[in-house]
């Protein structure tokens, strides 16, 4: 685990998180002449939100690979480059498509290592928008994480800044095994801050106090750590101390931290965009109930969306956790006694 | 390719081992020693005449789940790997480096995008050899099978194609899974060429393949081929095929055994007798029971469950592993 405190270089730049993870693609494709960028719309036009910008002009169109339109070809082919010695880094332009591409994805590229025993390595790093706010249409903005965790094999990977995309998106290509890197489509111009130049890797599994606290804690990730870092301020403004786990990976989890901030706290809120029944929510409730049951204080709740499928714009802000559901949710537990 | 009597033999050699580790296998199962296999019967002239064509030490080949018996021109631990595979010992999936070869495929039609894929990167790679991918004609209905043609025509990599129809996909036949006017048909909605070929005749499947090879290694992309066949045997040892194919059919195809027929042309050009076949017969015996002894004497400990997740496990992972190791000790 580590804090904010964490101490940055020199040449850090204030950047978004989607000039972050253009900057960090370049520099990855930069340093590995292996690495290749392939999706829909990633080459000529940069990406639907320009996080591939400028890669083609740098690194030529064998590197950077506008495809047809079909999300089972991009990952059923990443399969095959991998096993072809190349690193692959194909982007599901909306995670809500990758529903046409779950066959390749849960049966192929997260079982290839394990059915080939070894042969071949699936270093696959697949990029994908997704989390709500920004009016598209229907199934762009899906929080499918939860159903992603479930499938053995993947890692999951939810950055909450700039400097953690940076540091995440740098250690998923290097990483030998397939990672799901998912961008929040409100953070790609909606997050902002620093972020350390050169080499910058964060590892995967070390979650992050966006906040420290003392009286509860909101243990979440992606761009719902925004949201309860909003909700923290607010509480710190009346004395009381909330504090925000940033988890970054789901899958692996940092079980330590989580206990510590239930031994911290006594008071946990897990806070997710996704539905929650059969979500991830639920399975930290559960790891929290196997590692720290008794020095809970209350019992450990979660703010998520609804058991509907995600809605159309003018339902869009009711369905996802926003800072006045948070903080009746904060106010409750504080509240909770036997 | 400059075909010599000893490739002509070759080929009906590893075709005769392939029928009699099909028929093992089969036997095998029967005795409850393994679990669920498909035949090879009525195939044996596609597969061996295609991989005939390629040459191991470039090409990769990506089979579906009954052309590892019958590729032996990759050497025999693929059929070692197949026998591990059958009983369902991890290893099986396994099949070492530097053998260009997949593992069985499962998930149908899965394996043709897995193909253009490495197809792409021996292209940018600027490797000398192509990919050679298996499936079946079940399989041209899957959309995987279009976005693979439709790729491999875009990015212009060096793929072949290789549809086994055998008439039937289970108790499915071809005018059920499509109305084009054959399979290779499609190859022209991709903007590629497609080629129908003999499945029964290993040497026409030689040539077809060979030539989608010399186009592909040339940079002229890849080619989708039809080999027509007849699966001659049961889907698998869990299938009854005769509540569904016609006797006669089935007759009629039993009459074009591409064991029988290539034999007597063999015999016909003086090369191949009945010594050679009790020779080739004998091999054919050796190799499933070597590969057989191979795969029944592998060791497996039951938390090896938990091996090649990743990399590395993770804490979870090792956690559940200690447990069921600890619980597994307390049991015995």
């Amino acid at each position: 685990m580590s804090d904010q405190s964490t101490p940055v270089e020199r040449d850090e730049q204030t950047l978004t998180m989607v000039t972050a993870i253009n900057q960090t693609l370049a520099a990855e494709m930069q340093r590995d002449d292996r690495v290749v960028v392939f999706g829909q719309d990633v080459a000529l036009s940069g990406g639907v939100f320009r996080a591939t910008e400028g890669l083609v002009e740098k690194f030529g169109n064998d590197r950077v690979v506008d495809m047809p339109l079909a999300e089972a070809a991009i990952l059923g082919s990443a399969v095959g480059l991998a096993a072809g010695g190349m690193i692959p880094v194909p982007e599901i332009q909306f995670l809500g498509f990758s529903y046409q591409a779950m066959h390749q994805l849960a049966g192929q590229v997260a079982r290839f290592r394990y059915r080939s025993q070894g042969r071949f390595p699936m270093g696959i790093t697949i990029r994908s928008p997704f989390g709500g706010g920004v009016r598209t249409p229907e199934l762009h903005s899906d929080s499918l994480e939860g159903q992603l965790c479930n499938i053995a094999g993947l890692k999951v990977v939810t950055p909450a800044t700039a400097a953690d995309a940076k540091g995440l998106l740098t250690e998923a290509i290097r990483d030998p095994d397939p990672v799901i890197f998912l961008e929040p489509l409100r953070g790609y111009r909606g997050i902002k801050g620093p972020v350390p130049g050169g080499e910058y890797r964060v590892p995967f599994g070390q979650a992050r106090w966006a906040v420290p606290g003392d009286d509860l804690t909101i243990i979440t990730w992606s761009y719902q750590v925004e949201v309860a870092t909003r909700v923290a301020r607010r509480f710190a403004e009346q004395g009381i101390s909330v504090g925000v786990l940033d988890l970054r990976t789901l899958v692996p989890l940092d079980i330590a931290s989580i206990v510590t901030a239930v031994e911290r706290t006594g008071r946990v809120i897990v806070l997710e965009e996704a539905a929650p029944t059969g979500g991830y929510a639920a399975e930290i409730i559960a790891t929290i109930n196997e590692h720290a049951f008794y020095s809970l204080e209350a019992p450990p709740t979660r703010v998520s969306g609804f058991d509907t499928p995600y809605p159309v714009g003018m339902l869009e802000d009711t369905y996802v956790p926003d800072v006045r559901r948070v903080e009746a949710a904060v106010n409750s537990l504080l509240r909770a006694a036997p | 390719m400059t075909l010599h009597n000893e490739d002509l033999v070759g080929i009906l050699c590893e075709m005769t081992k392939a029928r009699i580790a099909s028929d093992r296998l089969w036997s095998l199962q029967r005795q409850g020693r393994i679990g669920t296999i498909a035949p090879i019967d009525g195939q044996e002239a596609t597969t061996v005449g295609a991989s005939w064509a390629l040459d191991p030490n470039y090409d990769w080949v990506l089979p579906q789940y009954r052309e590892p018996m019958a590729l032996g021109r990759y050497g025999p631990e693929v059929l070692n790997r197949f026998a591990a595979w059958a009983i369902g010992h991890p290893a099986g999936g396994h099949i070492p480096e530097p053998i260009r070869v997949f593992p069985p495929q499962i998930s149908l039609a899965t394996q043709i995008l897995h193909a253009v894929g490495l197809a792409w990167s021996q292209k940018l790679r600027g490797e000398p050899g192509v990919t050679l991918v298996f499936f079946g004609d079940g399989s041209t209905s899957e959309g995987d099978f279009y976005e693979a043609g439709n790729l491999a025509g875009v990015l212009d990599v060096p793929v072949i194609f290789l549809c086994q129809n055998n008439q039937w996909a289970i108790s499915t036949p071809t005018r059920r899974q499509t109305a084009a006017a054959g399979f290779a048909a499609k190859a022209e909605a991709f903007g590629i060429p497609g080629v129908t070929v003999d499945g029964m005749d290993p040497l026409a499947v030689l040539e077809v393949v060979t030539e989608a090879r010399y186009r592909a290694l040339a940079g002229k992309g890849p080619t989708l081929i039809e080999a027509v066949n007849y699966r001659l045997s049961a889907h698998t040892t869990a299938d009854d095929p005769t509540r569904y194919v016609p006797e006669a059919e089935l007759a009629a195809a039993r009459e074009r055994d591409p064991l029988i027929v290539f034999r007597r042309q063999l015999e016909d050009r003086g090369i191949w007798d009945r010594a050679m076949q009790a020779d080739a017969e004998r091999a054919g015996e050796q190799a499933i029971d070597q590969a057989w002894n191979w795969a029944s004497n592998l060791p497996l400990q039951q938390p090896d469950l938990f091996d090649h997740v990743f990399a590395t496990p993770n804490q979870r992972q090792r956690q559940q592993r200690s447990e069921l190791e600890t619980y597994l000790r307390g049991d015995q």
